[in-house]
């Protein structure tokens, strides 16, 4: 095999716990998102944009979806003769077989893998991440400190900064102190998951993280810690640009909601920075006679004839006649039928709205469900058939179990 | 028994009637409804019967066609055995690069015919759009022990202005062809040719060289026609949407079908997808003050202002309080704010200055050419 200079290593086995139903047959990064893409689409297409042609992608919980829709990387123009990409499930070695413990047991457990293309730099990145990077601008600082680890940092407020691992480096991006969530951050810098090693660096730090039963085998709480304390040459290498996590509900419905504002905070009209993603063959959305549509966003295959404001429409939603969708994520193929409402809500995959139901009410006084995940965002699970005249109060979650304890609308407008 | 037949699309018609749109591009490669090419629709066709096996036979300006089919790739026509072949002219002794006619292109694909395995040939035109599968036709060209099955629609309206190679079979109850006519002045049936024809291989050699032999050039007019009696010639309806791509009135008509659902619903029947290149477009953003009604947007357009009944293709920009009415906007227009357009096609990559005005008639619609500004 050619010998390569930087591969990529994506970490794609999260279940994504705090995406709630919206995971429960996928991994996270299988989530769609923006319209026509899926979370994984924004890594793998920065790694096609910044000419890596190797990436390995590490999964484990839910794997069918992802495996399914990265095929043979075609989308993403990741089918080369030497390299492209690959899905790498835990799989049973002679000396026995265990799933992923940690990111960084994941990457350990393929060491033969990234062996294989003997690169003298690795890229680990993170397969839940919405942002545009060119890691070959991070890849040059990298070389010119000769660095032994580059982690890529952000600026994000300091009252935010306790949320974050927050970065702490002197005068050269130098890092000196590396704190996990601290109650008194230092400094703003936050990782954003993105890291390149020296391969034969991290080698040797995996074995010894392996080793070690103590350890969670987790890159930011065990081997970058282990890294600074032994006075590993690293660097904090700062982006400026769009980045969220969207791990959570909230921060996936306000990522979508990202490309509608004026101008879109992020931008994917940019042709030098195609995002890329597979194609569903549909053909271009219909906006019919009755139709209101505004501040939204409408891809291929959905169908509009009611009223539509400040919303994104995946590939072959269905708006009928007469309802009303305000600030809401309509994943595809979803139905919306007629006279049904929709308010901040995440409608997901193959779902309908009944008509006349209402979703992302005001809720009732007796109503008592749980939106600690949800906060005031309703979320409609995947393949579930709202009844008509139905209402789902807001923050709740609608799941088969939620369905029998709903209420029905009894004349309330909202 | 669908694997038993190889696909040949001649893409050589040279229609004047199409004007601006035909000027640097072949038939096949005009832009239709939103995303497509004239050519995607009989390819799709083709590769949903479960061929494997597709030469086009280009003629004329078939650089725009190369750069969308590429290696066949979105219509999973790149393979190892078989795939799509592209069959541009070339000179030889008795070619000179330009043919006098279908008979005489197909001819020029000789080699790859032989080549060809299967069985039967599937012979298309590439003007002529429906999403079919050619199944249940080669099924009907077998039981009746055809020559040749041609497939047909009936179709009411006629104008003779607008007429272009319209071929007209008249069947008798079983369904064979006993008389031919093209271009009839006074056409006395209403069915019409779809430019799709099943042969069997060696029948399709035998034909087109016995024909270059007697100096004939026309699969239709100098076979069809003159061998209406001596071969098993028949018709098999198809009852789906049909457009034919003959005129510009055609094509702005043909567009406009798209906004009818039933129409839609009938040509991206989500089992028979019609596959296209792939650009990756961002889906279409619709700005605060946008109003759209009754319209076919593609991805990667903006939208600030009115649009009414129109077809948007793929990245067009409509600027603000600007009104777009009953027009089609292909790939790239730009419009910029406060103009208004009404009955207008652009081609790909006009800008429509600001403040600008254009209208014309649904019988006479202002075409713009590729990359115009006004």
């Amino acid at each position: 095999m050619r010998k390569k200079k930087l591969i990529a290593m994506l970490l794609a086995g999260g279940q994504g716990s705090r995406l709630s139903v919206l995971t429960n047959r996928m991994a996270k990064p299988a989530v769609p998102f923006g319209g026509k893409y899926r979370i994984i689409d924004f890594p793998l297409s920065n790694c096609a944009n910044s000419d890596i042609d190797t990436v390995g992608v590490l999964t484990q919980y839910e794997p069918l979806e992802l495996n399914a829709y990265i095929g043979t990387g075609q989308a993403w123009d990741l089918d080369r003769n030497t390299g492209g990409v690959y899905v790498l499930p835990p799989y049973v070695t002679g000396s026995g077989s265990q799933w992923y413990l940690g990111t960084a047991n994941a990457i350990y457990q393929n060491m033969s893998f990234v062996d294989g293309y003997e690169p003298e730099h690795i890229l680990i990145l993170s397969g839940d991440h919405i942002y545009k990077m060119n890691y070959a601008y991070m890849f040059k600082e990298h070389l010119r400190h000769d660095a032994d680890a580059t982690i890529a940092v952000l600026s994000v407020p300091m009252e935010e900064a306790s949320r974050f691992g927050i970065m702490n480096t002197d005068g050269s991006g130098r890092i000196t102190e590396f704190e996990e969530k601290p109650k008194a951050p230092k400094s703003n810098k936050a990782s954003m998951g993105i890291y390149i090693f020296k391969w034969n660096v991290l080698k040797k730090y995996l074995c010894a993280d392996a080793e070690n039963d103590a350890s969670q085998h987790d890159f930011g709480k065990n081997v970058i810690p282990a890294m600074l304390d032994d006075g590993c040459a690293m660097y904090a290498y700062s982006f400026s640009g769009y980045w969220k996590d969207v791990g959570t509900v909230r921060s996936l419905w306000e990522a979508n909601m990202d490309l509608i504002t004026i101008p879109p905070k992020l931008d994917l009209y940019d042709k030098e920075w195609r995002i890329y993603g597979k194609n569903t063959a549909m053909p271009p959305h219909f906006v019919g006679k009755n139709a209101e549509i505004q501040n939204s966003m409408a891809t291929e295959g959905s169908r509009v004839n009611g009223t539509v404001r400040h919303s994104v429409l995946f590939s072959g939603a269905v708006v009928e006649e007469g309802a009303v969708i305000e600030d809401a994520v309509i994943m595809p193929n979803a139905v919306i039928k007629k006279n049904a409402i929709i308010k901040k809500a995440i409608i997901g995959e193959h779902a309908s709205v009944g008509e006349g139901a209402i979703v992302g009410c005001r809720p009732r006084p007796d109503e008592a469900y749980d939106n600690s995940l949800t906060d005031d965002i309703t979320l409609v699970s995947n393949n579930l058939d709202v009844p008509p005249n139905k209402r789902v109060p807001k923050g709740m979650i609608a799941d088969e179990k939620a369905l029998l304890k709903l209420n029905d609308r009894e004349g309330e407008q909202e | 028994m669908t694997r038993d037949a190889f696909g040949l699309i001649y893409t050589g018609e040279s229609n004047m009637q199409l004007r601006e749109l035909t000027y640097s591009r072949s038939i096949a490669a005009v832009p239709y409804g939103g995303r497509y090419r004239c050519i995607d629709f009989v390819l799709s066709s083709m590769v949903n019967t479960g061929i494997t096996n597709v030469g086009l036979i280009a003629q004329k300006n078939y650089h725009s066609l190369m750069d969308h089919l590429g290696a066949g790739k979105e219509w999973d026509l790149s393979r190892k055995r078989d795939g799509l072949f592209i069959l541009p002219p070339f000179m030889t002794k008795e070619n000179t690069g330009l043919y006098k006619g279908t008979v005489d292109a197909i001819r020029s694909a000789m080699g790859y015919i032989r080549r060809s395995a299967q069985k039967y040939c599937i012979l298309t035109g590439s003007h002529t759009i429906y999403n079919t599968t050619y199944s249940d036709m080669l099924a009907a060209h077998i039981q009746k022990g055809a020559d040749i099955t041609i497939m047909y629609n009936v179709e009411t309206s006629f104008d003779p202005n607008e007429q272009f190679d319209d071929m007209r079979l008249e069947m008798d109850d079983d369904g064979r062809v006993t008389d031919i006519e093209i271009d009839p002045f006074r056409p006395r049936t209403n069915t019409r040719s779809c430019d799709a024809f099943i042969i069997e291989k060696t029948l399709l050699e035998y034909l087109i060289e016995e024909a270059a032999s007697r100096a004939s050039y026309d699969f239709m007019r100098d076979i069809l026609i003159k061998k209406v009696n001596r071969l098993k010639i028949y018709g098999f309806r198809y009852d789906g949407f049909v457009a034919r791509l003959d005129s510009v009135n055609e094509y702005f008509r043909h567009n406009m079908a798209l906004l009818d659902p039933k129409v839609r619903d009938d040509l991206f029947d989500p089992e028979h997808p019609i596959y296209t290149k792939v650009k990756d477009e961002v889906p279409a953003r619709y700005g605060p003050c946008a109003s759209v009604k009754n319209s076919v947007v593609a991805d990667g357009c903006i939208i600030n202002g009115t649009v009414e009944n129109c077809v948007l293709f793929r990245g067009v920009r409509i600027g603000e309080n600007t009104t777009v009415s009953n027009s089609i906007l292909m790939q790239a227009t730009e419009v910029q704010d406060e103009c208004e357009l009404d009955y207008v096609i652009t081609d790909k990559g006009v800008t429509i200055k600001q403040g600008r005005r254009l209208s014309g008639h649904s019988s006479f619609p202002v075409v713009l050419r590729k990359g115009m500004s006004v």
